[in-house]
């Protein structure tokens, strides 16, 4: 991750950048203040921090669930802080979001809910259907995919969100907690699969309180948030974010 | 387009639950499209029945004498006859004058001291002068009263208007009553499958897909609906115009409803599923852009 003032270079390969972004709900106090960052294309990072610090809220951003209160947000090159309602869904699915609840359709199968996102694509059935069975096989649930959600256990659950958000080799992966509900064998294939899913070129944020997930893989960034805003107090952060600018400067 | 809502792939189809046709939108849009048909039928009925009422009379007109001057009336049809134009003048006999006024009367209608007008009903030809029957009539007996018969039936022709607006009224309230109930019907759909929809926005679909899904839904009930109304209607329609058409063969009119009525019908339950999808289109996309 590249904090504020950037390298040229960083710029031209940021896949996300925001400045000054800040996100309050309604008129309550904010819960993302002052953020100032970039998301180089094709890297890996942990998100990182306390519960209530704001991680989801900051991945609401990033997967376009919400607009900043304040300060810009550049996701493929396009300001869409204030872009057009109707603009949002190309960008959309370029990016694949493992929520933290899974959020799977009830009444459809894993199959039809990790082939959901190619329907909305509008790749053809024969398309889908290879590869749907192919990504269901790499998850282990190859034998489930008649099933419907609330037949599956919470792991089974979490690995058909985690296939439904690849499924496209989207450009930016997003995922809330993606291992919380897996053991820790499950845990590293679904590592394993987002780093291979990272060596072709998508870029990955997975938010996480797992140490352990976070030390397997070492080649990653990490972003810690606390109150609201990105911090390394500890100093001991890999690749830990600068000061925001405000301190900076002082 | 219609069709074009209805149609969605299978795969496409399975993001909504099939519920089946038992919701409540086909029953409101059955008993709403039920009442449409009847009452435009009975707008129709009485718009033809005030045309045969103004045909029936556009060309009649009455010679009355008063009782004194009775006996003038075969002056006052022969001058009628000499006009041109004057297709049939009848003297109504005086027995069937007596037995007209017996329904009120009684038996003191035959008295003799009982002072009877004598009465005519004349026909003239279309685009004949009827002033100049009224000259010759006027001429030969200056008592006589010429009158059209389209005249004397003007305050029924007038409430005959009046109801058939009335019932348009009636059928423009209907739609819009299904209308609103779309309005519900769509909100209702929005609200049970709102994490669907919050999903499939997540996921990267549109507007347009998601509309697409519940416009299936609420297009296929409203047609349900209008079907099932149609045929409901169409067995009462040919039972009470079976009864009116057989009146009408004794009087001599014509059936309540012709080919064109009939093409009006039909339309109206196909009118009502149009601004059923249109309005439950609009409604959705209009939910859908309140939230991001």
């Amino acid at each position: 991750m590249r904090q504020g003032s950037e390298t040229r270079e960083g710029q031209l390969s940021a896949i996300v950048q925001f400045e000054s972004v800040g996100l309050r709900y309604g008129t309550g106090a904010e819960v993302l203040r002052d953020l100032d960052f970039s998301l180089s294309k094709g890297r890996f990072y942990f998100l990182t921090g306390a519960s209530g610090a704001g991680k989801t809220s900051l991945l609401k951003l990033l997967y376009l669930a919400q607009r900043p209160t304040r300060g810009r947000i550049r996701l493929f090159d396009q300001d869409l802080s204030d872009a057009e309602r109707d603009s949002l869904p190309h960008f959309r699915r370029r990016i694949g979001v493992v929520f933290q609840d899974f959020r799977l359709i009830r009444h459809l199968s894993a199959y039809d809910n990790v082939a959901l996102p190619l329907r909305i694509a509008g790749r053809d059935e024969a398309d889908i259907n290879s590869a749907v069975c192919e990504m269901l096989d790499w998850v282990g649930l190859g034998d489930r995919a008649g099933a419907r959600p609330a037949t599956l256990s919470g792991g089974e659950q979490q690995r058909v969100a985690i296939a439904r958000a690849v499924i496209t080799q989207p450009d930016l992966l997003v995922a809330d907690e993606p291992t919380g509900n897996v053991d820790a064998e499950m845990a590293k294939r679904l590592l394993h699969l987002f780093d291979a899913l990272n060596g072709l070129g998508t870029t990955v944020v997975v938010a996480t309180h797992d140490l352990g997930l976070i030390a397997s893989n070492p080649g990653a960034e990490i972003m810690r948030l606390d109150s609201g805003a990105l911090v390394d107090p500890t100093g001991l952060l890999k690749n830990p974010p600068r000061m925001d600018r405000r301190e900076a400067r002082l | 387009m219609i069709l074009d809502r209805i149609w969605v792939s299978g795969p496409e189809a399975r993001l909504l639950p099939a519920e089946g046709l038992h919701g409540p939108t086909v029953a409101v849009m059955a008993m709403m499209n039920f009442v449409m048909i009847i009452v435009a039928a009975a707008g129709l009925a009485l718009a033809n029945t005030a045309g045969v009422v103004v045909s029936g009379t556009e060309s009649r007109y009455v010679v009355e004498l008063p009782a004194a001057s009775a006996s003038d009336l075969p002056r006052a049809v022969v001058a009628a006859r000499a006009v041109p134009g004057v297709r049939r003048v009848s003297a109504v006999p005086q027995s069937e004058m007596r037995k007209t006024l017996e329904r009120w009367l009684g038996e003191s209608a035959n008295s003799p001291d009982l002072p009877i007008p004598a009465m005519a009903t004349i026909e003239i030809a279309p685009g004949a002068d009827p002033a100049a029957v009224s000259s010759a009539v006027h001429a030969q007996v200056p008592a006589a009263r010429f009158s059209a018969q389209s005249a004397e039936l003007k305050p029924l022709l007038r409430s005959l208007r009046a109801l058939q607006w009335l019932a348009l009224a009636l059928v423009l309230l209907m739609v819009m009553a299904t209308g609103a109930a779309m309005v519900l019907a769509a909100r209702g759909a929005l609200d049970t499958h709102r994490a669907t929809v919050e999903i499939m926005h997540r996921i990267g679909a549109t507007d347009r897909q998601v509309t697409r899904l519940f416009e299936r839904k609420i297009a296929t009930d409203a047609i349900a609906g209008a079907l099932a109304a149609t045929i409901a209607a169409a067995v009462v329609l040919i039972a009470v115009g079976g009864g009116v058409s057989a009146a009408a063969a004794d009087l001599e009119w014509s059936t309540p409803f012709a080919s064109p009525d009939l093409l009006i019908l039909a339309l109206v339950p196909v009118a009502a599923v149009i601004v059923a999808v249109a309005v439950a289109h609009a409604t959705l996309l209009r939910a859908l852009r309140a939230n991001l």
